[in-house]
């Protein structure tokens, strides 16, 4: 079976959707646009068609599927824009975080432990709600050094605490479902 | 199959014959087969103005099979071989399946999956669930006239890899053509959504007999987009009867009660729950095998009590689901009702507690999962038809992954991902000189590969010798339209590659399935034979028109060794088509199909970049 050059025009995903390559994105436009450009291309579309067009289409859908799941997270986003800039987060190798983040994050991690083990749900959607701030915040962030300051150094560094902080986010929610169970 | 003819989205194509193609809700309890007639999806029913077909088979002694209604009377009389529920035994071994102790049957457990002992032997379930599908496929073909090409069949959202595998197996051995497995929640969600112009965000709770499904949907202009899905396959409106069921044997203190006894006493319970959906209390009276009577009330308050456990597990998935779509209660603007079982008062109440809204229940719960397959059947069998333009996008409803060292899970995919998708992975050797790798595909969300329910197994051989840790496997998951998985490793320095379509090892075989369709079809009677010829002649001449236009249109995408190819294998059909012999005819279309594979594909690339840059044009001129 044949792999076709599926990039657009060999153009990356930000100009599948024809949407500007930057870290502020209207999530709403790209909603839009995801939506027109699935209903062009999905095998569903080509029903009609052959096993071979509709496996062009499918290879299509699936294409248009990972550009809109990369595009709308704002961390997969940023580390996409790193990589388009030749810029390697070096996310295995460096992990040193500032001293200051990471007492900050033991805190909340000391937390989120205590409120598991206490199946405490309302105190863990308390956790939820204030990590999801911390994590707004690092967002900002990211526009300022990616898109205005073109500072990718500084936006890797970001990207690696952000890292840390889903991976603490994914624990809360995990702790959740448990203690709802 | 209209091959090469590459219309744009939105446009319909050259006219071509209406294909007769069904959806089928294939229910623990009931069935349904539905189809669109003149752009309107209805329920077919029987000679008997029934659209139910309660999910039940009688295999009697003397060879007859029994469906539907016919076989639910038998149920008192001949409970061993009169085989309900068979969907909670669908893809499962038996230490899967709950409340054994309560079922009548003579259980021998097959390989990988459960088997019962008939009368007429011992059948899988899969089989009876094929003579159910039969049933349907004779009762639409029945009411339309003619030959059915193509079946949407529905699945519980929440039903894993064997279970859908099973749902297939089944069809195939009924001779249906499966176009898709479909989730029922999405079914409905569908029919309401086409039916109601609804836009926004919507949840569908779906309790039928045996399964429970909780589904988030995003309802836009066309666009069925499911954001996440939950639920729990072994969680119906059965458990609510086996609560009185276990609650009469506790109140008459009876000892181990008789198969018989005991078809009778859940049978008794289910009336007693569907009573009191419209009553506070229900009289209970059974004459027992031995003579004795069992005299029992049962109020709502004590069936309240006795089942708010039962209750409260649906609302866990949803909780769930609703935090994998990112949503709270409150932003669901409607909670469409689906399956009998929502039918009880205290469901509905607890539905309407947690999102803070009355459930909507102004469409039909046991016919609305058919009528959106209906739907979806008649889409993908080509039968568009102007303004019926709308597009699903399901995702998967349980996390896909491989086992890592220590009995561990890596995700590759993680639940509620939108398909088609494809993801990789990179893993390594552990061990110096390792020149092997042992690939485990496992499905499900927890940690332990024990937990998990394995898919799949297959090596990776001719790793060339290098130091534990060197070696980097690339591991791609792809997961289709369909929601089927293809995993491919391939080891990225050397290049060595091993391929596998992720099928559960105890499906039936294509083999299997081969030999029992044949038993099915040895008396084809000549006029079929005929009929069978003409429709493949009919196809070719389809195919050659669609060929020469294709390369009218577009000859410049191949090069003169490739159009030679082309040539050839069209000059041969062309040779046999208006012969009588209907396998050269099927070689030759094959091979014509085989040889412009690439062209097409080649075609429709260039027509989806096409689309795509003809969508930026009108951006820029807006
Ligand atoms: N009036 C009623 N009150 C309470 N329960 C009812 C009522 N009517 C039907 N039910 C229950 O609904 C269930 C059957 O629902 P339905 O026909 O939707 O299930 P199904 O589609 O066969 O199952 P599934 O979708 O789980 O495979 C049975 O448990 C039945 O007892
Ligand atoms: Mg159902």
């Amino acid at each position: 079976m044949t792999s076709f050059d599926l990039s657009f025009a060999g153009k990356d995903h930000f100009a599948l959707f024809g949407v500007p390559r930057a870290f502020a994105v209207d999530g709403t436009e790209l909603e839009r646009l995801y939506r027109e450009v699935q209903a062009r291309v999905h095998p569903d579309k080509h029903a009609h068609l052959g096993d071979a067009e509709r496996r062009v289409a499918m290879q299509w859908a699936t294409q248009v599927n990972e550009a809109y799941q990369t595009l709308r997270d704002p961390l997969r986003r940023a580390r996409y824009l790193l990589q388009l800039a030749g810029h390697d987060p070096a996310i295995e190798t460096n992990t040193a975080m500032p001293a200051e983040f990471l007492m900050a994050q033991m805190e909340l991690r000391e937390a989120v432990a205590a409120a598991r083990a206490a199946a405490d749900a309302a105190h863990l959607d308390d956790l939820h709600g204030r990590l999801r701030q911390e994590m707004a915040a690092q967002h900002e962030a990211l526009r300022l050094t990616i898109d205005e300051r073109h500072d990718y150094a500084r936006a890797a560094e970001i990207v690696r605490q952000l890292m840390f902080q889903e991976k603490l986010m994914s624990d809360i929610d995990a702790a959740l479902e448990a203690a709802e169970a | 199959m209209a091959l090469l003819q590459i219309a744009e989205p939105g446009e319909s194509t050259a006219p071509h014959e209406h294909r007769l193609a069904v959806g089928i809700d294939l229910g623990t309890t009931n069935s349904l087969v539905a189809t669109v007639r003149s752009g309107m999806a209805v329920v077919l029913n029987d000679e008997l103005g029934r659209s139910l077909l309660p999910s039940v088979v009688h295999y009697e002694a003397g060879g007859h099979v029994e469906v539907g209604y016919e076989a639910q009377a038998g149920q008192a009389v001949d409970p061993k071989n009169t085989v309900v529920s068979v969907k909670r035994f669908m893809g499962r071994g038996l230490k899967d399946i709950a409340h054994i102790e309560a079922m009548p049957y003579d259980f021998v457990e097959g390989e990988g999956q459960v088997r019962l002992r008939t009368a007429q032997g011992v059948k899988s379930p899969v089989e009876v669930s094929a003579d159910i599908l039969k049933a349907l496929r004779q009762r639409a073909e029945a009411a339309l006239g003619g030959q059915i090409t193509g079946a949407v069949i529905t699945v519980p959202a929440y039903f894993d890899d064997a279970q859908r595998q099973a749902t297939k197996d089944a069809a195939r051995l009924a001779g249906l053509n499966v176009l898709r497995l479909l989730n029922e929640p999405t079914a409905a969600a569908i029919a309401y959504g086409l039916d109601n112009a609804a836009e926004g965000i919507y949840a569908v709770y779906d309790l039928g007999g045996g399964t429970f499904d909780i589904s988030i949907l995003k309802l836009t202009k066309g666009v069925f987009q499911v954001l996440a899905t939950g639920g729990d396959s072994a969680l119906g409106g059965d458990d609510f009867d086996h609560r009185i069921f276990c609650w009469m044997i506790e109140e008459a203190k009876l000892a181990p009660v008789s198969p018989h006894d005991g078809r009778l006493l859940l049978t008794r319970a289910r009336e007693a729950k569907e009573y009191l959906t419209s009553h506070s209390a229900a009289p209970i009276t059974v004459k027992l095998g031995s003579g004795e009577y069992v005299d029992l009330k049962l109020t709502t308050e004590i069936f309240n009590d006795i089942t708010r456990t039962l209750v409260q597990k649906t609302l866990q998935p949803t909780r769930k689901a609703l935090r994998d779509a990112g949503l709270a209660p409150g932003e669901v603007k409607g909670v469409v009702m689906v399956g009998g079982a929502t039918r009880m008062p205290q469901i509905q109440h607890a539905v309407a507690a947690y999102f803070g809204q009355e459930p909507l229940n102004n469409l039909d719960p046991d016919k609305v999962v058919a009528l959106g397959a209906a739907t979806q059947a008649n889409l993908l069998a080509g039968n568009r038809v102007a303004g019926d333009d709308w597009l699903l996008l399901d995702v998967i409803p349980l996390s896909l992954g491989m086992e890592t060292m220590g009995g561990l899970t890596e995700k590759v995919i993680p639940r509620n991902s939108t398909i088609p998708i494809a993801r990789a992975q990179e893993f390594t050797t552990f061990k110096d000189g390792q020149t092997a790798m042992a690939l485990h595909v496992v499905q499900g969300e927890r940690e332990l590969v024990s937990d998990c329910r394995s898919l799949a197994r297959f090596e990776l051989r001719g790793i060339p010798p290098m130091v534990a840790g060197a070696a980097r496997i690339r591991v791609t998951f792809q997961v289709d339209a369909d929601g089927l998985l293809s995993v491919t490793a391939r080891e990225q320095t050397s290049g060595h590659e091993a391929k596998i379509e992720v099928k559960p090892s105890y499906g039936l075989t294509d083999d299997e399935i081969a030999a029992m369709l044949k038993d099915s079809y040895s008396h084809a009677s000549d006029d079929a034979f005929r009929r069978a010829l003409r429709e493949a002649q009919v196809e070719a001449q389809r195919l050659i028109e669609a060929v020469q236009s294709a390369l009218r249109e577009d000859a410049q995408l191949l090069s003169t060794l490739e159009r030679a190819h082309v040539d050839t294998c069209l000059a041969k059909l062309q040779a046999v088509m208006m012969g009588d012999d209907r396998r050269a005819i099927d070689v030759a279309m094959y091979a014509l199909s085989k040889g412009t594979a690439e062209f097409a594909a080649r075609r429709m690339n260039a027509s989806v970049q096409k689309a795509l840059s003809g969508k930026k044009l009108e951006e820029l001129g807006q």
